[in-house]
């Protein structure tokens, strides 16, 4: 996994609550058995109309939205489907950071597994930081110090340690769970001893 | 020291911790579909390793499959790429498959159950929000994203932290023409599609209890469209009872060995939960919902809200909004809704017991001039079923489609779909916009209400057919 440090932007803002997984990518490109080329078809149906045509007024096809790769938007984002697609389609399109007051719990997990970090923060920060958006102006993200920094202020934001050295670092987890194998080992030799219908019902 | 039944299999899962509590757990059953899977076996391949316990696997194809007549395979190119892929994914890596045309085959949620996959203290992950389902049988079952699908595959475990436990108690009773489906609607409606985000959630109290298994299964399978990671329900007698000679479940003294287990499976008298919500069954009326999210519920007998009177200004937009996609005015009355489609399946409400209540309602009757309607049994045991007892004769003289198993309809991955501004009461679990096909317009329903609304040819009050 690529790992991420830090991040500058013109973030785009998407003021919608409950932005669930259907519409970060809807079901009739979840036929695909690859996790790219998914970034074109990202919000289809808010970005395309009928006939396929972009439409103008939706932020992602406006510049300098088009390029951005942060993105702001209403709380409970990313919920409904596991879908890992939503991830995989906003990190084709070039979206690397997504901020909220609030995110979907698969969602939230399914990021840090695709070099994408959800910043969870206030609603009023929310509305601060989206300024920037209004204003067309960068804003920063650096992860090491677990901060974003816009105009001449800048605010802090909590992480899960373990989720942030696996960004910082890139780190496969499946490796490092592999590390522990021994104790997978013995975990298992227990159960089957103790619950030996776990393995075979017979 | 006191435990919810949460904490319990936690503790009982556990494999290594990190000061920072992040945790190592066990899985012990991992159900598979073609949609979620592709990417973390091909994943496997290019790192060169296996599925280390293949026979804790289940995979079974649903989401894409055709519900109309499989022989001659499917037509869809792109949908019989990812059937054909998990095909071959299983052979290469020793998966047991319940292929299309077998008659285990169904959607992952019911089969699991079925076969009795799914039993108590386990717990159960498969890459498919709903899988929430499975903790009606006390197991603590969850949702993945397809990277943690191969972390599974590879290492039988999953990198997890506790999330925190809240209960929710159903107390008293439920009024005639209230089903499981509108307990967690009305559960929805209360704490809100994020009220359950950061928890695990012990559904409990005198209507859980007396709920069948299959009810439960309704009631834990909507967990997640309130955000929880997952919703369990301590096992029981009937628990025991609907798992007794399942395919795959314990045998002779392994059934006795596991059934002392599971009577350990309950939280503890004195335990704490971080947070505790009281319904009252009594207050619960058969529940419709009228715009793009499962929180926005309105008793049958109740109007379309109106967004002016909604004092948070995000929430007011968020309300018109919804009601501009639904296309619906404030204030109408819910029962003056006029439904085109009717669509009774899915993991929520696919099962034998949805198809007998409807079959019993239906019987006699005929469905409405100005709709169409399909039935979609959630699995190939459940259609035999129901053949066997002749509601498909029921169905299908009443004007209703009588289909092949899949999860079709619920998200239209396949030909079953919604046109645009089509207005479909359905018996799933998602109502968002374009779930069940682009510009299509979703009223969940319970299935008597399913029923009642293909009947009238509009939403409509189930107590006015029983
Ligand atoms: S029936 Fe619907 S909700 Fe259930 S697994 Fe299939 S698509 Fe998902």
């Amino acid at each position: 996994m690529k790992n991420f440090t830090t991040l500058k932007s013109i973030p785009a803002y998407l003021s919608l609550q409950n932005i669930d997984t259907d519409m970060i990518i809807p079901k009739q490109f979840l036929k695909t058995i690859k996790r790219t080329g998914l970034g074109k078809s990202l919000f289809y149906e808010m970005r395309y109309d009928d006939k396929g045509e972009k439409i103008k007024d939706f932020i992602l096809n406006k510049e300098p939205f088009n390029n951005t790769k942060i993105l702001i938007a209403g709380k409970n984002f990313g919920c409904g489907s596991s879908r890992e697609h939503a991830p995989w389609a906003l990190s084709d399109f070039g979206i690397k950071c997504v901020i909220s007051s609030s995110f979907a719990d698969i969602f939230y997990n399914n990021c840090f597994k695709n070099g994408i970090l959800p910043i969870k923060t206030s609603e009023e920060n929310v509305t601060e930081i989206s300024e920037y958006s209004i204003r067309q102006e960068e804003i920063n993200i650096d992860l090491a110090k677990q901060e974003i920094s816009f105009g001449n202020k800048s605010i802090k934001f909590d992480l899960d340690e373990f989720k942030k050295k696996c960004l910082l670092e890139g780190l496969d987890d499946i490796a490092l769970s592999m590390d522990k194998i021994k104790q997978i080992d013995e975990f298992e030799k227990k159960l089957s001893l103790n619950k030996p219908w776990i393995f075979s019902n017979e | 020291m006191s435990k919810t039944l949460y904490d319990k299999i936690w503790d009982d899962h556990l494999v290594n911790r990190q000061t920072d509590g992040t945790s190592l757990i066990y899985v012990d059953r991992h159900l598979i579909h073609e949609v979620t899977s592709p990417q973390a076996f091909e994943g496997l391949r290019l790192q060169n390793r296996k599925v280390r316990k293949p026979e804790l696997t289940l995979a079974v194809p649903d989401h894409n499959v055709p519900t109309t007549d499989r022989s001659k395979g499917i037509d869809d190119e792109e949908s019989k790429i990812q059937v054909d892929t998990l095909r071959n994914n299983c052979k290469e890596f020793g998966v047991k498959l319940f292929d299309v045309t077998d008659k285990r085959q169904g959607i992952v949620h019911i089969i699991g159950p079925e076969q009795g996959f799914t039993q108590p203290g386990t717990v159960i992950v498969c890459g498919d929000s709903h899988t929430a389902t499975h903790g009606a049988f006390g197991s603590l079952a969850f949702g993945i994203g397809t990277s943690e699908v191969e972390h599974v595959l590879a290492t039988q475990t999953l990198i997890q932290k506790k999330s925190k436990n809240l209960r929710i108690n159903v107390n008293g009773t439920l009024p005639k023409g209230v089903t499981a489906k509108d307990v967690i609607l009305k559960i929805i409606g209360t704490i809100g599609t994020a009220g359950g985000t950061g928890y695990v959630i012990e559904f409990a109290g005198k209507v859980i209890k007396n709920l069948s298994m299959e009810e439960r299964m309704t009631v834990c399978n909507m967990t997640i469209e309130a955000g929880a990671r997952a919703g369990l329900i301590a096992p029981d007698e009937k628990t025991f009872d609907y798992l007794k000679d399942k395919a795959m479940s314990p045998k002779g003294k392994n059934w006795d060995k596991a059934v002392i287990y599971w009577k350990s499976l309950y939280s503890d008298k004195d335990c704490k939960f971080d947070n505790e919500v009281n319904i009252n069954g009594e207050d619960i009326e058969p529940l419709v919902t009228w715009g793009t999210s499962p929180q926005d519920v309105s008793p049958v007998t109740g109007v379309v809200p109106d967004p002016n009177k909604e004092s948070n200004e995000d929430r007011k937009m968020a309300m018109k909004r919804s009601l501009e996609y639904m296309g619906l005015k404030a204030n109408t009355k819910i029962a003056d809704i006029k439904i085109d489609k009717i669509f009774i399946g899915s993991c929520t409400n696919g099962r034998i017991e949805d198809l007998r209540l409807a079959a019993e309602l239906l019987k006699g009757k005929k469905i409405a001039n100005n709709v169409s309607a399909m039935v979609v049994p959630g699995s190939g045991l459940v259609k035999a079923q129901a053949e066997k007892e002749g509601l498909d004769k029921i169905f299908i003289s009443a004007g209703f489609e009588w289909r092949e198993p899949g999860c079709s309809m619920c998200l239209g991955m396949n030909p079953d779909q919604l046109k645009p501004k089509e207005r479909c009461a359905s018996t799933s679990n998602r109502n968002f916009e374009g779930r069940q096909g682009r510009g299509g317009r979703t009223h969940l329903v319970s299935p008597g209400m399913a029923v009642a609304a293909a009947i009238k040819g509009r939403l409509s009050d189930v107590r006015e057919i029983q």
